[in-house]
């Protein structure tokens, strides 16, 4: 099912690589010991070497570099026990060395590849090419006086990881599927917030058009996507324009551009003559990051459990199908909530109730799963009290739209409401045999022949009942009387 | 009383030792002779009333019996260490005014065992230059005279430092050798100096010129002197990556004037096309003077020296033109913008109005070798170079215990000759060269005088972290050569 823009002169496959700049969690800065914290005073987290004061040298923080190699295997990538930090050089007011800390050619973390779930419960694969470490800038604020610049550093050398894509992505929907897992992996892993409204994960999309089987064509990077959302309008915004340009005789210059939200359009930034030549090169005052195979077993030895073999186990012990066990574990939260529920219950019905009905409530009260009202223990509850016949399915969906409102325990809600199914022969029978008397008409036509009328009494018995009669005793007495 | 000016390092450290004189006599002596030698412009910036400051609390330390190695010894500082407080330039008019709010690891180490400071050296601006002309504070005077009577340099960058002891405006000092920086001075002036190996004293708080080369070390009077005072400045640093996290030895005791079994490299690309006849002399007599010792002198073969000026001048300014992107005159230091400017405007005239010729020189040649498409051809490949002049040594250490060659291939020569030729200036440091590039422990000892009665020095290189064996036979050296000549009006 591949994705193809009808352009004026025939089709077009779209080509895209992603690079994701994920922020480290960690306590201190890559290469200072200058606090990560958000949201501090500007200029508050700055040590010496963050502001690139004389004299000043990094050293670089084993913690980012543990997490690092943590997010290396969660992308079961090819970890490089030597790596080499380069300098990357340009001028900017929010970078004060005058370069940038990074990794060049040879990146703690070689390939990898993430799974994509797909919206129709299929996978596609995506290779990793590298993941490496480098610094963040620090924020220029343009708005704080009429006529200078603000420069805030405290964001400056903290430490980033850019997870860069093959060119294996082929439509805006695989692009949103990656970022959604790649966010979904850091975060189960804990390496990264993946907040991209915070800035904390960041993402630049490189686009090109071909024709369906050709080769590569020539590509055009948006710079700095703020959304997932973002990324996808950006990416179709962007192959669109692509096509027209191609298709009115013109040629894409490879260049760097901007997407605009709100016009919809993307815009040049910088051409590739204007681009700027980062003469890389090994930073001196950096020793080659080397690690032995222990130190990268102590940290696989952290490792979670992670989105793919979650789904696979959900999957295989609990009977999930693709799409419901894809849904569960795209955030670790879930997962978890899932797990709780599941417990000791029918691993399918409890994955019914978790994403049919509470994550349906969720998403209409925009809520996230951290601000459930309804507790797993207490939704738990809910489906035994529907096991062991204390209520209806039925009874059950009110008695949820309560706790939703409430946050109440559901036994309580059953207990208080009255709402415990009739299971008592006797009180059902005399529901039954008052619509029977009210309705010989109808009896008659059962008798007749006409079976699926039946239905139709159960409806009446359940309906004067207030829903609380078995609805299996119902149908085996109504059977048993007018049959019998 | 003696004049405590002329006294070297250690018999200072041993009369306040004994109390003889104390450091508040030992630091106004010095700072007596610093006045009166302003000529030389040895000094960017005096710090007198912090120099009379420190001796006191010294003698004060002393009269509680705890001190230190460097206990109450009055120095200079070359002015590329961050000193707390005290304005620290570079030698650059880009950093003029500048006050780091740190001390150097180097000056925290001396100053912790004791160290009086008398002031910042003067230098070549960055420590770019082997002739102390290319100063935003005015070149440094050598206070040597050949028989011309012209103004000499010093050499560079450390040229401050060196005119400084050699006239005894300080007991010793600190220099910087990225190529020869400490070595070429030391010979230029006729002082000791020694490059220590790279790694064996920290780099944190140096401003940093090129940063696989930088390597600060001791400028002093006597071969124990700089033992003494590299003890001082030594040690392993958890805030300087590269700095090695190795003990640092008693110096000191290495100086056991027994060489005798030892064996002495003599490279034979040293002996380069051109050799003035009186360096090729002063080289024979050192290796005499060492034979005598007992010492055995064998050939060796550096075959990749004749390459090691061209990759120092790729690898150093490459380093050198992104360790100076940061004087941006945002945060610090000086800043030339005006109404209207862009961002780039104020990089462009901050950069133009605070960094002298050489130091832009230098920028430009190390943006063009890493620039895109000439990477590989230049700097890339004076990796390689790098390497090889390394292995070259490691060869050569296989056969010997150290290396003897000249320092420099000439003595001090006049302020403003070389000035119009930057690669002729640049042939200064063509022996000091190769062992900077491979990080290699270099000592240079005075043991001569030029046919214009001016002092040459010869080095020896020796294994990584083996400063000790350097010494020890740079003490022989010096005890063989008597190298007893002074400076006009130094003479003991």
């Amino acid at each position: 099912m591949s994705y193809i823009l009808e352009g004026s002169t025939g089709p077009w496959e779209i080509v895209v690589g992603l690079e994701v700049h994920c922020q480290v969690i960690s306590q201190s800065k890559l290469f200072s010991g200058a606090s990560t914290k958000f949201g501090n005073d500007p200029n508050s987290n700055v040590s010496l070497v963050d502001a690139a004061m004389p004299g000043m040298l990094p050293v670089v923080n084993a913690e980012c570099v543990r997490q690092a190699v943590k997010t290396g295997l969660g992308l079961k990538a090819k970890i490089n026990k030597e790596s080499v930090f380069a300098r990357k050089n340009y001028f900017y007011a929010d970078l004060p060395q005058g370069y940038q800390i990074s990794q060049f050619d040879k990146p703690i973390v070689g390939e990898g590849t993430i799974i994509l779930d797909m919206p129709d419960g299929s996978t596609k694969s995506v290779g990793i090419e590298r993941l490496h470490l480098e610094q963040d800038a620090g924020k220029s604020m343009h708005d704080q006086d009429p006529k200078y610049s603000h420069i805030d550093l405290n964001r400056s050398g903290v430490a980033l990881m850019e997870i860069v894509s093959m060119p294996d992505i082929r439509s805006p929907e695989e692009a949103g599927a990656y970022l959604t897992k790649l966010r979904a992996i850091v975060r189960y892993l804990g390496t990264c917030d993946g907040n991209m409204n915070e800035g904390s994960m960041r993402c630049d999309a490189n686009v090109s058009v071909r024709r369906p089987g050709e080769g590569f064509g020539t590509r055009c990077e948006i710079k700095n996507v703020n959304s997932i959302r973002f990324v996808m309008q950006a990416i179709e915004i962007e192959a669109k324009r692509q096509i027209e340009v191609i298709e009115g005789g013109g040629e894409i210059q490879q260049e760097t551009r901007l997407y605009d939200q709100r016009l919809g359009e993307t815009r040049s930034m910088r051409s590739k003559e204007m681009a700027h030549d980062y003469r890389y090169f090994p930073d001196p005052d950096l020793l080659p990051l080397v690690f032995d195979d222990a130190f990268v077993s102590e940290i696989e030895k952290e490792l979670p459990e992670l989105p793919d073999e979650k789904k696979a186990r959900f999957m295989r012990e609990n009977g999930l199908s693709a799409y419901d066990a894809g849904v569960l574990v795209a955030e670790k939260e879930k997962a978890d909530y899932y797990e709780v529920v599941a417990k000791g219950r029918d691993g399918k019905l409890a994955a019914n109730w978790v994403i049919t009905n509470l994550f349906g409530a969720l998403n209409k009260a925009e809520v996230g799963i951290a601000e459930s009202p309804v507790t797993a223990e207490n939704l738990g509850k809910l489906i035994d009290l529907i096991s062991n016949d204390t209520i209806s399915g039925r009874i059950a969906k009110d008695v949820f739209e309560i706790m939703i409102e409430t946050g109440g325990d559901p036994e309580k809600i059953v207990e208080e409401k009255g709402l415990k199914q009739i299971t008592d022969t006797g009180a059902i029978e005399t529901a039954i045999d008052e619509v029977i008397a009210a309705n010989p008409d109808k009896v008659e036509e059962i008798r007749a022949g006409k079976d699926k009328m039946l239905g139709w009494f159960v409806g009446q018995v359940m309906k004067s009942t207030g829903g609380k009669a078995n609805p299996g005793m119902v149908n085996k007495l109504l059977r048993d009387k007018i049959l019998g | 009383m003696t004049d405590l000016t002329k006294l070297t390092l250690a018999e200072a450290r041993d009369g306040l030792a004994k109390g003889d004189y104390t450091s508040v006599e030992l630091t106004e002596a010095h700072l007596k002779s610093m006045d009166a030698h302003r000529n030389l412009n040895a000094y960017i910036t005096e710090t007198p009333e912090k120099a009379m400051e420190m001796a006191k609390a010294s003698d004060a330390k002393r009269a509680k019996g705890s001190a230190g190695k460097m206990e109450g010894l009055p120095i200079a500082v070359k002015d590329l260490f961050c000193t707390e407080g005290v304005q620290t330039t570079a030698a650059s008019h880009i950093l003029e005014g500048f006050k780091p709010e740190y001390e150097s690891t180097v000056t925290s180490n001396l100053f912790g065992n004791g160290a009086v400071m008398l002031g910042k050296a003067n230098l070549d601006e960055f420590a770019m230059g082997s002739s102390n002309t290319s100063s935003y504070y005015g070149n440094v005077v050598n206070p040597w005279k050949d028989k011309s009577g012209k103004d000499l340099v010093p050499g560079g960058s450390s040229g401050g430092s060196a005119a400084a002891v050699a006239a005894n405006m300080a007991l010793a000092a600190t220099g910087t050798d990225t190529g020869g920086s400490i070595r070429q001075p030391a010979s230029y002036c006729g002082i000791v100096g020694l490059k220590p190996t790279y790694g064996r004293c920290s780099r944190w708080g140096i401003v940093a010129f090129a940063s696989s080369l930088d390597q600060a070390g001791p400028m002093t009077k006597t071969v124990r002197d700089a033992a003494i005072m590299l003890g001082s400045m030594a040690g392993h640093d958890a805030k300087d990556s590269t700095s090695a996290p190795i003990a640092v030895p008693d110096f000191e005791a290495a100086l056991t004037g027994d060489i005798r079994g030892m064996k002495i490299g003599i490279p034979k690309e040293y002996r380069v096309d051109g050799m003035p006849e009186e360096i090729s002399k002063l080289w024979d007599d050192g290796v005499a003077m060492l034979c005598d010792a007992g010492a055995e002198v064998v050939d060796v073969t550096l075959p990749h020296t004749k390459y090691a000026l061209g990759t120092y001048y790729i690898v150093a300014p490459a380093e050198a033109s992104s360790n100076l992107a940061r004087y941006d005159g945002l945060r610090y230091g000086q800043r030339v913008m005006d109404e209207g400017d862009s961002l780039d405007d104020m990089y462009m005239k901050s950069r133009a109005a605070g960094f002298g010729k050489e130091v832009q020189r230098r920028i430009m040649i190390g943006t063009y070798v890493l620039s895109a498409g000439y990477y590989d051809a230049y700097y890339n490949k004076a990796l390689k170079v790098r390497r090889r002049i390394y292995q070259d040594f490691e060869g050569a250490f296989g056969q010997v215990d150290a290396i003897l060659t000249p320092t420099a291939p000439s003595a001090a020569f006049a302020i403003g000759e070389n000035e119009g030729d930057p690669v002729k200036m640049y042939l200064n440091d063509v022996f000091t060269v190769p062992a900077s590039l491979a990080g290699l422990p270099g000592l240079s000892v005075p043991t001569g005088l030029s046919a214009s009665g001016l002092p040459l020095g010869l080095q020896l290189i020796g294994k990584p972290f083996d400063e000790e064996t350097v010494l020890r036979v740079g003490g022989v050296l010096e005890g063989a050569a008597n190298f007893t000549a002074k400076p006009a009006g130094q003479e003991g």
